[in-house]
């Protein structure tokens, strides 16, 4: 009997039929992907994508150049000169990043003690040249401006978890 | 020179040559046209079933996706491999491609639209089928390239072996017509289409057709997993354009076949008021239609055949099969005495 149900089920072509209901019911089915660039999905807080320098409210750069940041960076992306200000107080003179190098790891972000170096959630930063990769400070306090709010929101959701 | 003489070489060479000039581009123009949106249908299709858009960024709903495409790779640089036989190496794609094309002389498309009705025109088909195999076999060889030479072998023994149960599947139509002539056989099917009577046959037919075109789940010749793209591996630009054109055209040849040997052709499926309205053309572009959905329906669902079970398949249980239903149609047309009489 099994033989015959095996043989009526190789000869009717029971199993390459019954695929063919499947992937014709799945033709009707919701689309799983988004239209991308006009469709984003969501991001959570934690999400780690291009590098920013904030400053506080009073419009300070938040960095001290304490250099934690580059010590810990593992792609080593991460290069800073320091001297003191005018007013004595401790700043960077350079702060680059090397886009083409950074694994996005996040450490830079977990080792900075003033919340100054994070990574925001923007992904979209392509660019047509290499040289465009290597971000400087003052593209990094830009990015730290255009993305402020994102940013604080982002940490002020994560807070509850550190 | 006397007016006769002129007008002999009007009448006798150059008018009617002028019109299956005509002839051949209201065949092959839309035939073209066909082919570049049977890959967009190919690639929405696929998409559906697998969850996904598919191209809808060219023009509304992906339309113009397919003129993209043919603008991308009319411009993109041809490279022949420095140890490539040139002229094959160009030869191979005109020859797929052009036998794509010129099979489809003898596809008559709606009752009496056909470029050359001649007698013997599944013979020709068949033919012409058969000689697929040369510009794939072609380009494997001249590309001097491991990869596209095992794709060639495999195609050519592939293409080969489902020619045979393919050629027995269609003597067994033949045998209920009683003719050669596509229209013919078209009109032989005007009280009930052979895909009934026939039905295991129409199977195996589809089944072969798979096969003879290298589309999934037999499409070992190109098996981009292991061999890359097969036979296609060296080819770049409009020379690879051909390749994708012709296999496309021989999918749409594949189910014209199908659709005059086994769905009644032009034929309305039933000859009464709401469906006879409709003229034959349109019955006989549906059905290549959903033919061609099943051919990428079933390139959605079914994994690739390995090459033995290919082989098996097509030797050991195709062949015996539909020889089998030779000897059982023949002696049920003589048994029965509904033998086709008198052509």
């Amino acid at each position: 009997m099994a033989l015959l149900d095996r043989g009526a089920r190789a000869i009717f072509l029971w199993e390459v039929v019954k695929g063919l209901g499947l992937t014709f019911s799945y033709m009707f089915k919701k689309r799983a992907t988004i239209n991308y660039p006009y469709e984003k999905g969501p991001l959570g807080p934690r999400f780690r994508g291009e590098h920013a320098l904030r400053r506080y409210a009073n419009g300070e750069e938040r960095c001290i150049a304490c250099k934690l940041c580059e010590a810990i960076c593992p792609a080593q992306a991460i290069t800073i000169e320091a001297e003191p200000r005018e007013d004595g107080s401790r700043r960077t003179t350079r702060y680059d990043i090397d886009m083409t190098k950074c694994i996005y790891c996040g450490f830079c972000q977990e080792a900075c003690p003033v919340d100054a170096i994070v990574e925001g959630p923007n992904f979209e930063f392509a660019t047509e040249t290499r040289e465009e990769l290597f971000y400087s400070k003052e593209k990094l306090l830009a990015n730290g401006e255009r993305w402020e709010y994102e940013i604080s929101r982002n940490i002020a959701a994560d807070a509850p978890y550190r | 020179m006397t007016d006769a003489f002129w007008n002999t070489l009007w009448t006798g060479y150059v008018f009617p040559g002028g019109l299956i000039l005509v002839h051949i581009l209201m065949l092959t123009v839309p035939l073209l046209i066909a082919v570049a949106y049977l890959t967009l249908m190919e690639r929405k299709v696929l998409a559906a079933m697998s969850l996904r858009m598919g191209p809808n960024v060219v023009g509304p709903f992906g339309l113009l996706q397919p003129f993209a495409d043919a603008a991308k790779l009319i411009f993109k640089e041809t490279i022949i491999p420095s140890g490539a036989n040139k002229f094959l190496f160009i030869m191979a794609p005109c020859i797929t491609f052009i036998l794509a094309l010129i099979a489809w002389a003898v596809i008559p498309v709606a009752e009496g639209w056909v470029i050359a009705n001649i007698n013997v025109g599944v013979l020709y088909l068949f033919a012409i089928s058969s000689l697929g195999v040369y510009g794939i076999i072609i380009a494997g060889w001249s590309s001097n390239s491991r990869y596209a030479f095992l794709g060639a072998l495999r195609s050519s023994a592939q293409m080969v072996s489902y020619e045979v149960s393919m050629g027995f599947v269609i003597i067994t139509v033949l045998l209920c017509v009683g003719s050669l002539n596509l229209s013919a056989i078209v009109q032989a099917q005007k009280t009930v289409w052979f895909a009934l009577p026939l039905f295991p046959m129409f199977i195996v037919f589809f089944i072969s057709a798979l096969a003879e075109t290298n589309r999934h789940p037999f499409d070992l010749p190109e098996a981009e997993a292991e061999l890359v793209a097969g036979y296609q591996v060296e080819y770049s630009s409009m020379a690879f354009a051909l390749f994708f054109l012709g296999e496309y055209a021989n999918m749409i040849l594949m189910s014209g076949m199908t659709t005059i040997l086994f769905l009644g052709g032009w034929l309305p499926p039933l000859d009464i008021a709401p469906f006879n309205w409709i003229p034959g053309i349109v019955w006989f572009c549906l059905k290549i239609f959903v033919l061609l959905f099943v051919f990428i329906w079933v390139r959605a669902t079914v994994p690739r055949y390995r090459y033995d079970q290919l082989m098996r398949l097509g030797w050991k249980v195709f062949l015996p099969f539909s020889l089998f239903w030779v000897v059982a149609t023949a002696g049920v047309l003589v048994a029965f005495d509904l033998l086709p009489k008198g052509v």
